[in-house]
């Protein structure tokens, strides 16, 4: 599958937050979305899906205006996965997870065992299967990120949208998230635009990367090339020091930020 | 995850006992009352409808003109205002909704206070109440449509501000009627009653009841996605707007066709939502039945006391605050409240 944004422009009234974006990603690829706060980040994933609409320009996949795509077929396909927030009421992992299957079944209709039994297979495999009972207002942020996945998991998409999936968690959560979301575009071929608030992460897991700019402007392409120290400064007004790091055979990419320059 | 699960009772003995419960407490109630009759003499009097026994003409009369409607009421309203109830607090992600949260309990009983002031027939004032408490949902709803589309916050401020009208129209209708005969009525209305139950009242409301229960029924398992934020219940398939459209006008339908008939019953709506999270959970699958059934227990026993623990009738929102409260208070100081 190929989701490409052609041209999007996005404001309120005369003020344009987002101004002819254009990015694709392809099966298995992973692109990180890049920018100072209040830049339009989560708008732009918005746009993207549809859930807010461009101004100008569209979104496509597989060549298809997605406004022209059924709504119960596009989200057979892309998977949304907001910022982990708190609900009103305390569902429980299993029954939050199992709503997932929503697209795949028609309006007036319950879930059934199957639904139940991809919604476990989905907690299966993201190692929360010990979960299953507890509440979801009872959840630590990293536990119910984790369920928000799951539950992506259960509508068996070609394409993750994951809002600063790993905000607000500890270090080793941080890794547990990053690493699944590689580990689902490598082993499944599953595609993944995840907005970060950190380089780092982009370096770790993508192999595209957009970069918002509070001006207007975008850059967009290959990680490595575009993540640089140049680029951060530009959009962040921070020097960072990027620092490759050898360690039993493996590369690890660090980025430190430096001090902040006007 | 939900009740069936934890103790291992299979569904369909569950809903067999859901359904039963309003049944028998009919049954029992049938029977108690200042002519009073055993539970054998009920079953055997309704019996008596299908088989050829001779039955007491007076005792039919008791059982089938006065108590058997307004039984049938009591359960109809507790379980459709139950049921509205649940879909409201789903909807508006707010455990402190109720099914008046639209305006529609007030436009209704404007409708009928209105009709009452023109001194006009039972039906009228149904018919009345029944309009305007439709007509305040589709103000509320218009209100709040701006671009085609309405928020959450923007429906329940809208709610808020119909309610407020339709009260200060009622006060106004209170204030201009006659105080002798016209004021004790609009008032004793007010507080709610189903001493007006007949077959013709039911024929003309129930199937708005029954039509709206069916919908959120329907849709149970819907309002737990709707009870996410706007953004994430799309992303999963739902038509958001479509789907919070039917379920309002369902709801509506359910208050103002109960408003219409007995007029106001306070507290059932929220009462019995939350008695029903604490037994089985969130997921509304299980809480939107078993609210129904609950509900309809509830307000036959209700109503049962309200006719007959004195010689007067007592209004049926007083009993249901002063005897729902406690029990309220008493399971919340228990549980804690699950929902939280």
């Amino acid at each position: 599958m190929r989701f490409e944004v052609k041209g999007g422009s996005f404001g309120y009234q005369s003020e344009m937050i987002l101004d002819d974006i254009n990015f694709w990603v392809e099966d298995g690829e992973i692109l990180s979305v890049l920018g100072p706060n209040g830049v339009g980040k989560t708008t732009l994933l918005k746009c993207m899906m549809g859930l807010l609409k461009w101004k100008k320009g569209t979104s496509m996949l597989d060549g298809t205006d997605i406004s022209r795509i059924k709504p119960r077929e596009l989200w057979q396909k892309i998977a949304y996965v907001p910022q982990a927030r708190g609900a009103a009421f305390g569902y429980s992992a299993l029954d939050m997870v199992t709503l997932g299957r929503s697209a795949h079944l028609g309006t007036f209709a319950q879930p059934g065992k199957e639904d139940y039994e991809a919604a476990e297979a989905a907690m299966e495999d993201m190692g929360i299967r010990h979960l299953r009972d507890k509440l979801c207002t009872k959840m630590s942020g990293g536990e119910l990120q984790m369920v928000l996945i799951a539950r992506a998991l259960t509508i068996s998409p070609s394409m993750l949208v994951l809002d600063e999936p790993e905000s607000n968690l500890d270090f080793k959560n941080q890794l547990i998230i990053l690493e699944t979301i590689k580990a689902l575009s490598e082993k499944r071929g599953i595609s993944a635009v995840v907005n970060t608030h950190y380089p780092e992460h982009a370096l770790k897991i993508s192999n595209k990367a957009l970069i918002l700019n509070k001006n207007g402007s975008d850059l967009f392409g290959r990680a490595e090339e575009v993540i640089n120290e140049k680029n951060m400064r530009n959009a962040f007004s921070v020097q960072v020091y990027i620092e490759d790091i050898h360690l039993d055979g493996k590369q690890y990419k660090s980025v430190v930020p430096l001090y902040l320059v006007s | 995850m939900n009740i069936a699960g934890k103790k291992r009772v299979p569904i369909c003995i569950l809903s067999g006992l859901l359904f039963l419960l309003p049944i028998l407490a009919a049954v029992i109630c049938l029977g108690i009352g200042r002519y009073s009759l055993g539970i054998k003499d009920t079953i055997e009097l309704l019996a008596s409808h299908f088989t050829d026994r001779q039955a007491d003409p007076k005792e039919l009369s008791v059982l089938f003109q006065i108590r058997l409607p307004r039984i049938l009421l009591a359960g109809a309203v507790g379980a459709g205002l139950s049921c509205a109830g649940t879909a409201f607090q789903g909807l508006f992600s707010n455990p402190l909704a109720t099914p008046d949260t639209l305006g529609v309990a007030s436009g209704a009983s404007f409708g009928a206070v209105m009709m009452m002031l023109f001194n006009g027939s039972l039906l009228s004032i149904q018919i009345a109440a029944l309009v305007f408490g439709l007509l305040s949902c589709y103000i509320t709803y218009s209100i709040s449509r701006k671009n085609g589309r309405s928020g959450i916050i923007m429906i329940v401020l809208a709610g808020m501000v119909i309610s407020a009208v339709f009260e200060a129209l009622v006060s106004l209708i209170k204030y201009v009627a006659d105080q002798e005969d016209q004021l004790p009525v609009i008032t004793y209305w007010l507080m709610g009653s189903m001493s007006r139950a007949s077959y013709k009242n039911l024929k003309l409301g129930l199937p708005f009841i029954i039509g709206g229960i069916a919908i959120i029924f329907a849709l149970r398992w819907r309002l737990n996605i709707l009870s996410l934020n706007d953004d994430e219940a799309s992303s999963l398939g739902v038509n958001i707007h479509m789907m919070r459209l039917l379920i309002i006008v369902a709801a509506s339908m359910i208050t103002a066709s109960s408003v219409s008939m007995c007029g106001q019953v306070g507290w059932v709506g929220l009462l019995v939502p939350h008695i029903a999270r604490m037994i089985g959970g969130n997921d509304n699958r299980f809480v939107v039945p078993l609210g129904i059934s609950l509900g309809a227990f509830f307000m036959i026993i209700m109503d049962t006391f309200a006719r007959s623990a004195t010689a007067a009738e007592i209004p049926i929102s007083i009993l249901t605050a002063i005897i729902g409260a406690p029990v309220f208070i008493m399971l919340l100081r228990k549980t804690g409240g699950v929902w939280g």
